[in-house]
C-alpha cells in the first residue's frame, strides 16, 4: 500500500531519471521545487512539524506515554540521560503515539538494539533511516536506506574508498593536514574549537575522499549541515524548504561537473584515481548512476553526511570528555599508548548519531509488546551506549576501559558504519598530534549543543590551549 | 594436541592451543593474536573476527555470518567469522589465515 506522497515521489524519481538525459540535474531540482509548490496548491501540503524550543520537563513528572525521545531539545538542554534511563528501566520497548514526527517505537537497551540492527529482514531500512520524514519532493535514494540486494551492490562499489588498505595510503596526508590546522591555532586565549578544529579537519577529509575542489570544501560541510538540520527530518534548525532545494541544486551542479570532468579525463586515457566518484564510475553496478539523479545525489549525500557530523562531534566530544574527567587527561598524558582505546571510548561516550530508524516488515513481539507491520522502530544508540546492564559505569569516560570497542555508535549488522576505520584513524591522529603540542586543552565555558534528535553535536566549545614547554 | 596456527598476512605465525568447544575467536583473543578486532564482542553483528580457514572442515557458515562476510574485501572461499567456529577435537593442527585488515 502506498501513500499518495510515495506515489508522487516514485513518479518524481522516474521522471528525474528520464529527464537526466535531457536537462541538467540542478535545473531538475529547482523544477521539483516548483512542482511541489504547485502540488501544495492543488492537493494540500504535508504537515511540517513546528519545532519551537521550550524547557524540557523533568522526566519524572511525566507519564510513560508522554515520554517523547524525538524532542530535538533533549540533547541541546542536556536532559537526555534521565529520559533514556527511565525508558530502559521501565519501558525498554516503548510506543510514542503523538510525536511531532508521527508515532514510533523506541528501543533503548543495548541487547535489544543489536537484535533489531541484526535482523534486517524483520526491520527494513527503507525508505529512510532517520526518525522524521525526508523533505517532500526530494526522495533521495541512498544505500544506508536500502535493503539487500541493492544495498549490497551499491555499498560494495564505494566501500573501498574507506577500506583500511586505502587508509594506509592516506595516513600521511591526513597527518600533515592535521599538523597544519593545529600549528595555526591561537595559544593561551579562548577560541571556538568547533569551526577551527573539528569542522576544518572533517571538511578537509571530505574534500580529499571526493577529490572535490579543495578551495570549495566549505560547501560540502554546508550541504551536509543543511540536509541533516532539516526541521522535518531531525527537528533541526532549518525550516525553509527553498533554501534546502537551493543547496541540493547547488550540490547537484557541482557533483555533476565533477563526474563529467572525471569521465572526460578517464576517456582521454588518464588512469582512474582513488576517490569516491572514480570508484563509482569504475564499478559495473554504479557506472551510470548519474542517469539516476535521486540515487546519484542520495549516495553522495550519504558519504558527506556520514563523514561530517560524526567525526566532527567526536573531535569536540573528546575534548569535553577529558575536561569533565581530568584524571583521565592525566592518565592519557602519562600513557599516550592508550590513544587507540580512548578513541573507541570517545566514540561511545559521544555517540554522535543518536539513532537509526527501521520499519517492521511483519508483526514482531519484543519485551511483551507487539510491534505491528509498518510501524517505525527507532534504535537509540545513545541510550544503548549508556545501558548499565551491559556497560560498567556507563556515564563515566574511562580511556582504558575494557572492551571499549564493543559500543553501538557504528551500528551493527549489514549497515554497520562503512567509515569506521577512517573515523578511528582521524581521531587517533588528532590526539597523537595534540599531545605532542599541548600541555593542556582547557574548556572555558559551557558548550553550545545542536538542536536535533539525530545529531548529538556542538556548535560552540570554547577552549584555551597551553603549549608544551620544552 | 588441539593445536591451531594463526598466520598473519606478513606470514608471522601464532601457535595457540584451544579447548574443545571454545570458539576460535576466544582462543585467538586469549593468545593475543593480532588482527582479530571482535568489535561486537561475539554477536555475529560486525564481521571483525574474519579469518580464512585452510580447509572446509569447519562446516558451512550460517546465514547471518554469510551476510556479514559478504562485504569483506579480503573474503575468500573458506572465510568464516572466528566467533562462529566452535572448535572440535577433529580440528587439531588447523591452520587459520588472518586478513590484513578487519573492517
Amino acid at each position: 500500500m502506498s501513500t499518495q506522497s510515495e506515489v508522487i515521489s516514485g513518479f518524481q524519481t522516474r521522471a528525474a531519471n528520464v529527464a537526466a538525459n535531457l536537462v541538467p540535474m540542478h535545473w531538475q531540482i529547482r523544477a521539483l521545487r516548483l512542482l511541489l509548490k504547485g502540488k501544495k496548491l492543488t492537493l494540500g501540503a504535508r504537515s511540517v512539524p513546528d519545532v519551537v524550543e521550550a524547557p524540557v520537563p523533568d522526566v519524572n513528572t511525566l507519564a510513560l506515554d508522554e515520554i517523547d525521545l524525538s524532542n530535538p531539545f533533549l540533547y541541546r538542554q542536556d536532559k537526555w540521560r534521565s529520559y533514556y534511563k527511565r525508558l530502559r528501566d521501565e519501558a525498554p520497548v516503548h510506543y510514542q503515539q503523538n510525536s511531532l514526527f508521527g508515532p514510533f517505537w523506541s528501543v533503548t537497551r543495548f541487547d535489544d538494539i543489536i537484535y533489531v540492527d541484526k535482523n534486517h529482514e524483520l526491520f527494513s531500512s527503507e525508505p529512510v533511516i532517520i526518525l522524521g520524514d525526508t523533505p517532500e519532493g526530494l526522495p533521495m535514494e541512498m544505500f544506508i536506506a536500502m535493503d539487500p540486494p541493492k544495498h549490497d551492490e551499491q555499498r560494495r562499489a564505494v566501500q573501498s574508498v574507506v577500506s583500511p588498505q586505502n587508509l594506509k595510503e592516506m595516513e600521511d596526508l591526513i597527518r600533515s593536514r592535521t599538523e597544519e590546522v593545529l600549528d595555526d591555532l591561537p595559544l593561551n586565549e579562548p577560541f571556538n574549537w568547533v569551526p577551527r578544529v573539528s569542522i576544518e579537519l572533517t571538511g578537509r577529509m571530505l574534500a580529499t575522499l571526493l577529490d572535490f575542489p579543495y578551495e570549495n570544501r566549505h560547501k560540502l560541510v554546508y550541504w551536509s549541515d543543511r540536509i541533516t538540520g532539516t526541521a522535518e527530518s531531525t527537528g533541526g534548525e532549518y525550516n525553509n524548504p527553498d533554501e534546502l532545494f537551493e543547496a541540493v541544486a547547488d550540490m547537484a551542479r557541482d557533483f555533476t561537473q565533477l563526474w563529467r570532468d572525471k569521465q572526460a579525463r578517464h576517456a582521454a586515457g588518464e588512469p582512474r584515481s582513488f576517490d569516491v566518484i572514480s570508484l563509482l564510475q569504475g564499478s559495473e553496478d554504479t557506472q551510470d548512476m548519474i542517469r539516476r539523479p535521486m540515487e546519484f545525489l542520495g549516495n553522495l549525500t550519504l558519504l558527506i553526511v556520514g563523514g561530517n557530523d560524526t567525526t566532527r562531534n567526536s573531535m569536540s566530544g573528546g575534548v569535553l570528555a577529558l575536561n569533565e574527567f581530568p584524571d583521565e587527561f592525566a592518565k592519557l598524558k602519562a600513557n599516550p599508548e592508550l590513544i587507540p582505546n580512548m578513541v573507541s571510548e570517545i566514540i561511545r561516550w559521544q555517540t554522535p548519531l543518536a539513532h537509526m530508524r527501521r520499519v517492521a516488515t511483519q508483526d514482531v513481539e519484543m519485551r511483551g509488546k507487539t510491534i505491528r507491520k509498518g510501524d517505525r522502530v527507532v534504535m537509540w544508540y545513545a541510550s544503548g551506549n549508556r545501558d548499565e546492564r551491559k556497560i560498567d559505569r556507563p556515564d563515566e569516560f574511562i580511556i582504558d576501559r575494557k572492551g571499549a570497542r564493543n559500543h553501538l555508535s557504528f551500528g551493527f549488522g549489514i549497515h554497520r558504519c562503512m567509515g569506521n576505520r577512517l573515523a578511528e584513524m582521524q581521531l587517533r591522529i588528532l590526539w597523537e598530534e595534540l599531545l605532542k603540542r599541548f600541555e593542556n586543552i582547557e574548556v572555558v565555558g559551557e558548550p553550545e549543543r545542536v538542536q536535533s534528535n539525530f545529531v548529538r553535536g556542538y556548535s560552540e566549545l570554547m577552549v584555551k590551549l597551553t603549549p608544551k614547554q620544552d | 594436541m588441539d593445536k591451531v596456527t594463526f598466520i598473519e598476512r606478513n606470514d608471522t605465525e601464532h601457535i595457540a592451543q584451544f579447548r574443545t568447544g571454545m570458539a576460535l575467536m576466544q582462543t585467538a583473543v586469549e593468545y593475543r593474536v593480532p588482527a582479530i578486532d571482535a568489535d561486537c564482542g561475539g554477536s555475529c553483528a560486525c564481521g571483525t573476527c574474519h579469518v580464512i580457514v585452510s580447509e572446509e572442515r569447519f562446516g558451512e557458515a550460517g546465514k547471518n555470518e554469510r551476510q556479514m562476510l559478504e562485504m569483506k574485501p579480503e573474503r575468500g572461499e573458506t572465510s568464516r567469522l572466528a566467533r562462529q567456529v566452535e572448535t572440535t577435537e577433529a580440528m587439531d593442527d588447523l591452520v587459520v589465515r588472518l586478513p590484513e585488515y578487519q573492517m
